[in-house]
């Protein structure tokens, strides 16, 4: 665990920015959080071509880093949305999907109120071009554009994602999809 | 703030850029409608800032809100600005 306030990272294989509500989601979700000193750390990071994943409000503050495109706000509905969630595999050649098959669906939770997300047409192009959409929900929840859950990095080494991967690793839970991506990232190492 | 620099106040306004969903303007005009308070075709809900400079003149202060409007206040993707001076 490394604490915002610090300015480098140690040696470290892997970069996760947990959800969690940074800053109370005050200015927009992810904002404050960004400029916060670890954060430059963490975009000198990605720029040697470290791998980082961004669950939730970690996804919305690699955004507001612009160390991915797009911008989370509010769900269509204004609410908070919390429940499982079926997402298509719309990239596996991922290093955090690469166990799943190409369009497989799979059940992962989500947990926000910020979640939709966006971008202009001529950028949507790119990010497709890109191969830069991830995941994607079935029964698009929030009114996300081209019902993205997930989007990666031109270089594919970081990847953002609004369902939360860390509560579908045992059955008891409802589903191991989360488990499994995990893993890709062990057997990609 | 240093002897030589005076203080300087703006308005920042941020609202959604064109073709951005603003779901809470949405209900705001629903109510509108639902309670016969006018005809309103669209409402979009944004924020207002206040900030106070302390700069050695405008130019400077005008450079730095400009900045802090670029680089925190607003998100480029989703979001546009304008600021103005004011005296009070």
């Amino acid at each position: 665990m490394i604490w915002h306030k610090e300015t480098t990272l140690p040696k470290v294989d892997l970069v996760v920015l947990p959800g969690g509500f940074s800053y109370g989601d005050y200015l927009r979700c992810g904002a404050i959080a960004a400029k916060s000193p670890i954060m430059k750390a963490v975009k000198s990071f990605y720029e040697i071509g470290g791998f980082i994943i961004g669950i939730c409000n970690g996804f919305q503050i690699l955004t507001e880093t612009k160390i991915l495109p797009g911008a989370l706000i509010p769900n269509t509905n204004q609410k908070f949305i919390c429940k499982d969630q079926d997402l298509i595999v719309a990239n596996n050649k991922t290093f955090f999907t690469s166990n799943f098959e190409h369009n497989r669906t799979i059940s992962i939770p989500i947990a926000h109120h910020d979640g939709q997300y966006f971008l202009n047409g001529p950028q949507i192009e790119e990010l497709e071009q890109n191969e830069g959409i991830v995941l994607k929900y079935r029964d698009n929840p929030n009114g996300s554009i081209k019902d993205i859950a997930g989007v990666c990095s031109k270089n594919k080494r970081v990847i953002g994602m609004m369902p939360h991967p860390e509560r579908a690793i045992d059955k008891k839970l409802g589903s191991v999809s989360g488990l499994s991506m995990f893993e890709s990232v062990i057997s990609n190492f | 703030m240093t002897l030589n620099e005076k203080v300087f106040k703006f308005k920042v306004e941020v609202i959604l850029k064109k073709g951005v969903l603003d779901p809470q303007g949405e209900a705001i005009k629903q109510s509108i409608n639902i309670n016969n308070l006018g005809n309103i075709l669209d409402v979009k809900q944004g924020k207002l800032f206040e900030l106070t400079a302390s700069s050695k003149n405008r130019e400077q202060a005008i450079k730095e809100v400009e900045r802090i409007c670029a680089d925190l206040l607003t998100n480029s993707v989703i979001e546009e600005f304008k600021y103005y001076e004011v005296s009070e």
